[in-house]
């Protein structure tokens, strides 16, 4: 592999890594901050790609369209989805056992991909990306790499450090922080802890609907496609420790990389690589890289 | 405990009054495992209309019986398969068996079939153990196998004057099987496979693996994909700019029922599969017409499989005046026939695979145009058939 080569897969490693931390983000905070192990997290990113296709005909017609204004529509309604959502079911988890939680979870899977059957079918759909990002920039004397994908990181990258800013530099963020630690030493101090998980709850929905969105144009939109990057979010949040939002980046950097890098040199074993580089990880530290809080 | 004795023998009795009114029907029944829902739906409904377009040309009749449908959604789930077949062979007692799209379902079928020995027609699954090592007299298959177009496609490739080439599919059975073959015939005329590439099934991110291709430049990239796949991975590969660096040669999945979806990517893809677009046959005419006439659609490739699969029942139950137990007498009758296809005429080999033109195809707009014939009468080897 020359250096070209070797840079063009790293970016692409990347631009993986990050689209999954987009993704395991929204379930390592619902977990850190709530403790509700939600399988039907995968379904948001379905929902999000499915908007993408879905919407974007309608945002054009009545709002004057643009790439932009179908993204900001599909994430004010996946946050109305995750707060509608919290109020009917999420609310009533956080005092229930995990196998509780997670038969519900499962149980809202099934119900998310009948909805999507009923109103979108089974079909595939492709989904246009806008024109002025559908160019590629030459990289090495043969290479391109498609702008769409720089964009993807550029998201990606923006997101991640609001999320730090506001969990690190504000008052909700504090309150947040301190609901994960003493949820009833909160409410004492007289937090709205309801309405608190409420919006934490939202905002991861839409990391996971915002970054379907935007994986839309290069992934496909599919049935079952939540299933899929459920797991591989699993694997992240496996990897990285479980509620920790740092953990996450940084170990979906890492499946990003291993996932890269193992389909093009052990062709063979791609798609297993990514599995081996967890069980590793469960030997060599149990808990995690970094520990949450 | 009398009541009981009673109610038995009532009950018996019933049985034996049912079961001669049944036989007196002398319907042939027909058990349809077909995908109805799920990405195959489609597919599954053109093999049923295909299968009953035959039979409404017949008079509804084929070996002197009249033809009642069973129907059962095979979910397109391997893991269901077993059950979902056995609903056919036990609870609706089915003479025949005509399925279906999924390999991994349909060699679930096969299964059964032989355990139980029921007549199976497979019109599509292509996998190569079907008329492989699970052949059976009683099992039969009316589409291909995955190796044939991928073999014919690899012979083609070299000719063309490609020396190096490399493979890129799903990791599944189906994927392995067509680019395993497609290197056989590469190879053999003088051709060098440097490397094959996979994701898992069914993943469409190819990104890291286009920049692969472009990096290590072979002469031609052999594919096998289908579906939403196939869509993603023709646009993929375009917008990666490969299109016009590297010929990219596929099985005709890649290209069938796929063009809407890929548009301007495709132009001028060349694939190979045993059926084509403008064959402009007065026998795929006819049938063209005529399916469009009944069903208000166009056919298909898997149009075409499920009124070939019809065609071969009709050859083994006119040999055996309907007498499905006849197991023996039927295999031979259609292995000394010659189907009347609307893909073109052909023979069924010793293991009961098509033995069949493989068209070479080109995209043009909306069609997969043939260019003309890649390899005459190309048999399935049939490894590991015992038969």
């Amino acid at each position: 592999m020359d250096l070209a080569t070797f840079l063009i897969q790293c970016l692409n490693a990347v631009q993986y890594g990050l689209l999954l931390f987009l993704v395991a983000s929204g379930l390592t905070l619902i977990f850190g901050i709530m403790g509700v192990i939600n399988l039907a997290h995968g379904s948001f990113y379905m929902i999000g790609a499915y908007m993408a296709y879905a919407l974007a005909p309608a945002v054009e017609q009545h709002l004057g369209g643009g790439f932009f204004a179908t993204l900001a529509v599909g994430v004010a309604l996946s946050v109305a989805l995750g707060y509608l959502l919290e109020w009917l079911f999420f609310s009533y988890l956080y005092e229930r056992e995990h196998l509780q939680q997670v038969l519900m979870t499962y149980g809202l899977i099934l119900v998310f991909e009948e909805l999507r059957s009923l109103i979108v079918g089974n079909d595939v759909h492709g989904v246009a990306m806008p024109e002025w990002l559908s160019g590629t920039v030459p990289l090495g004397e043969v290479m391109t790499y498609p702008v769409y994908r720089l964009f993807i990181s550029a998201v990606c990258v923006a997101v991640a450090l609001a999320m730090w800013l506001v969990l690190a530099r504000t008052r909700l963020g504090m309150r947040i922080r301190a609901g994960a630690t003493n949820r009833e030493m909160v409410r004492a101090m007289g937090v709205d802890i309801r309405l608190l998980y409420r919006i934490v709850f939202a905002i991861g929905v839409a990391l996971a609907a915002l970054a379907g969105m935007i994986a839309a144009p290069v992934s496909s939109v599919y049935p079952n496609m939540g299933g899929q990057v459920l797991i591989i979010c699993f694997v992240v949040v496996v990897i990285g420790g479980i509620g920790s939002i740092k953990g996450a980046l940084v170990a979906a950097l890492l499946v990003g990389f291993v996932d890269t890098f193992g389909k093009v040199l052990f062709p063979s074993l791609a798609g297993l690589s990514v599995y081996l580089l967890m069980a590793a990880m469960l030997l060599w530290k149990p808990e995690g890289l970094f520990r949450a809080g | 405990m009398k009541i009981r004795y009673c109610m038995a023998t009532l009950a018996s009795a019933a049985l034996l009054a049912a079961a001669p009114a049944q036989a007196q029907g002398n319907k042939l029944k027909v058990g349809f495992m077909l995908p109805y829902t799920g990405t195959y739906a489609a597919l599954g409904i053109a093999i049923e209309n295909g299968f009953r377009l035959y039979v409404d040309e017949q008079g509804g009749k084929l070996g002197g019986r009249e033809i009642e449908y069973v129907k059962v959604d095979d979910e397109s789930d391997p893991s269901k398969a077993t059950d979902n077949v056995n609903k056919l062979i036990k609870r609706d007692e089915v003479d025949v068996l005509v399925g279906t799209v999924h390999s991994g379902v349909a060699i679930a079928m096969a299964r059964a079939a032989r355990q139980s020995n029921t007549l199976m027609i497979n019109p599509n699954g292509g996998a190569g153990a079907i008329t492989g090592a699970l052949c059976a007299p009683n099992v039969f298959r009316s589409s291909f196998s995955n190796w044939q177009p991928a073999y014919a496609m690899g012979e083609v490739a070299a000719k063309r004057g490609h020396k190096t080439a490399m493979t890129i599919t799903w990791k599944y059975a189906a994927g392995e099987e067509s680019v395993n073959g497609f290197r056989e015939a590469f190879e053999k005329n003088g051709g060098k496979v440097i490397k094959d590439l996979t994701v898992p099934f069914p993943n469409v991110e190819f990104q890291a693996l286009l920049t692969e291709i472009a990096a290590a430049k072979p002469d031609a990239v052999y594919t096998f994909f289908a579906g939403g796949g196939a869509v993603k991975f023709v646009k993929d590969y375009a917008a990666a700019g490969l299109k016009d660096a590297v010929p990219l040669y596929g099985a005709g999945f890649l290209t069938d029922g796929t063009l809407d979806a890929q548009g301007d990517a495709a132009q001028g893809l060349l694939t190979t599969l045993h059926y084509a677009d403008g064959l402009n046959t007065p026998r795929d005419n006819a049938f063209r017409l005529a399916y469009a006439k009944t069903f208000k659609l166009q056919p298909d490739v898997y149009a075409v499989q499920g009124y070939d699969a019809a065609q071969m029942l009709a050859v083994g139950l006119k040999a055996v005046n309907g007498d499905v137990s006849k197991k023996a007498e039927i295999a031979a009758a259609i292995r000394s026939a010659t189907i009347d296809s609307p893909r073109g005429k052909f023979t069924v080999s010793k293991a009961h695979n098509p033995v069949q033109d493989i068209y070479l195809r080109k995209v043009v707009g909306k069609e997969n145009k043939v260019e003309g014939i890649a390899i005459k009468a190309l048999a399935d080897p049939a490894r590991g058939c015992k038969m």
